[in-house]
């Protein structure tokens, strides 16, 4: 199984979704030859990216139709702009004609793209809106986190309003990044040098446990692939039953761990023995350490 | 302004919103009509508990007064920017309360948003831009970020932003460079009553932000993108 393995959080945006999806199925939508480009980017003196930092088109997985958006980390950290934004809503929309099985969207962003900043955050809302009109429609969207830049901003809100969020352990996902904090409240209040701290506070194996991620996988992209064919029936439907037991989640999740200062005391309420060494296993004697406390509890 | 000048402009015959902390929820009277209001107030970052008081807020109109048009009142400053919230899952909790503010679209309620104070990303982001119509008063102040900060994070020169800034609605806070943008759709400089009841008369719609930018000529490119990767070769 491991004789071939890539890594998803070095891979970029393309490679990702080369391995991802059925060999050579994939078709770009406006690829770089179309040359469509951030019209705001050059008056500030920066150079643009002919696919303005985000991939989107159709592949199969597992011989499923499906639409896919990629982020490149590498361009402006795989921020929102105008153009950017304007391709993942569009394929969201597109989604509600094509009907596929379903809509991945890899996701590696800092959110919005501060060069663009008003047209960014209008963008991400668009994007948040097209997803949710998506959803009700039944048509299943996957998010896949693992890359460079984590999954931060607004961005963080649209990958929580996926159907399923599928994370590597070297992932990062929330709204605020630790430099975002430690620049506005102080280094004593994020540390955003401390690796152990940012990982442990963000990253795939605390978002799992405390249910943000449904899904932990190891940073290999076919990982990712056998998750996304395993989730590609996943629903989380937006009914009032639904959201009022998600409602319920969250409260119970602020109650039960609304006073613990770091993610290791949540661990240990949990019911993880010895919590603090569950950074350093791998994926899989991660699972075994903590399945026994995950099916007390479901997450 | 405030609030309760505010409740008292938008609601000449009476209304029942109660104030507890940064929250504020109840209702008010539009001729025969009875609005649902949800909304935040002094300023306020929305942190976990928060985002759950509005999204609870939301399921209990959804719950108890089926298709009553809900009016989001928006006064933020953002998310609140804490180690705390992140180890949480504040992301979660606002993707929450954007996924309630959706049901009650499906379900026929009218969402209608009015900026009365401060707009500020995360915050804004998931409640009042989810509406079918965003609007603001023309005091109010809606922003990513300020030119200063944005200068230092992006290393652009503080100058230069405020030079394009001048012909530009991409960068620099304000009311005014958000409906260019398209991103606000309408200012209400007066008669607040009148307004809301001619917003709650006008038909939900899908989102024509893009379609908007393009009119007023703040984004030009947005509408012709998403329309060319949603309609190219089909099949």
């Amino acid at each position: 199984m491991n004789a071939l393995r890539h890594s998803y959080y070095e891979a970029s945006a393309r490679q990702r979704l080369t391995v991802l999806l059925d060999a050579g199925s994939f078709h770009e939508f406006l690829p770089p030859a179309a040359r469509v480009t951030s019209p705001h980017l050059p008056a500030l003196g920066l150079p643009v990216a002919f696919d303005d930092g985000v991939v989107v088109g159709r592949g199969l997985l597992d011989r499923h139709p499906v639409l896919v958006a990629a982020q490149e980390g590498g361009f402006l950290g795989g921020a929102v702009g105008e153009v950017h934004g304007a391709k993942i809503t569009g394929l969201l929309e597109r989604a509600l004609a094509d009907k596929p099985a379903a809509v991945l969207l890899l996701l590696e962003s800092g959110g919005v793209r501060l060069h663009e900043a008003n047209a960014g955050l209008i963008a991400v809302s668009e994007i948040l809106r097209a997803l949710l009109a998506l959803r009700a429609t039944h048509t299943p969207v996957l998010a896949l986190i693992g890359g460079t830049y984590g999954c931060f901003g607004g961005m963080g809100i649209v990958a929580r309003c996926c159907d399923a969020v599928i994370m590597s352990e070297v992932g990062r996902l929330g709204l605020s990044g630790p430099e975002v904090i430690e620049t506005v409240a102080g280094v004593e209040e994020f540390d955003s040098r401390d690796r152990a701290l940012v990982w442990r506070t963000l990253g795939g194996k605390h978002r799992y446990l405390l249910g943000e991620a449904q899904r932990l996988v190891a940073d290999d992209i076919g990982a990712f692939r056998a998750t996304a064919i395993e989730l590609l029936t996943t629903r989380r439907p937006l009914e009032l039953a639904a959201l009022e037991a998600e409602q319920a989640r969250l409260e119970a999740r602020l109650a039960r761990y609304g006073d613990c200062r770091d993610a290791a005391d949540i661990w240990a309420r949990l019911g993880v023995p010895r919590p603090e060494r569950l950074p350093l296993l791998d994926e899989a004697e991660f699972h075994q350490a903590v399945a026994p406390a995950l099916a007390g509890t479901k997450p | 302004m405030n609030a309760d000048d505010l409740l008292r402009q938008l609601f000449p015959a009476g209304h029942a919103v109660q104030r507890r902390g940064d929250l504020l929820a109840g209702s008010g009277r539009v001729d025969n009509e009875t609005v649902a209001v949800v909304g935040t107030t002094n300023h306020a970052y929305i942190g976990v508990e928060l985002a759950l008081q509005l999204a609870a807020k939301v399921l209990a109109v959804v719950r108890e007064h089926p298709g009553r048009a809900l009016l989001l009142l928006v006064d933020t400053r953002g998310q609140r920017l804490s180690r705390r919230d992140e180890l949480l899952g504040i992301n979660g909790y606002l993707a929450h309360f954007a996924e309630c503010l959706e049901l009650a679209r499906r379900r026929g309620h009218r969402l209608i948003s009015l900026v009365y104070a401060e707009a500020v990303s995360g915050g804004f982001l998931a409640g009042g831009m989810q509406a079918d119509a965003i609007c603001a008063l023309p005091a109010a102040e809606v922003q990513v970020m300020n030119l200063p900060p944005m200068a230092r994070v992006t290393r652009i020169p503080l100058e230069r932003l405020e030079e394009l800034s001048r012909h530009s609605p991409i960068f620099a806070p304000g009311v005014e460079n958000f409906f260019r943008l398209g991103g606000i759709h309408e200012i209400w400089p007066d008669s607040l009553a009148a307004r809301l009841k001619a917003a709650l008369g006008a038909d939900a719609v899908t989102d024509q932000r893009r379609e908007l930018g393009y009119e007023r000529g703040g984004r030009r490119l947005a509408a012709e993108v998403a329309r060319r990767v949603r309609e190219r070769d089909h099949g």
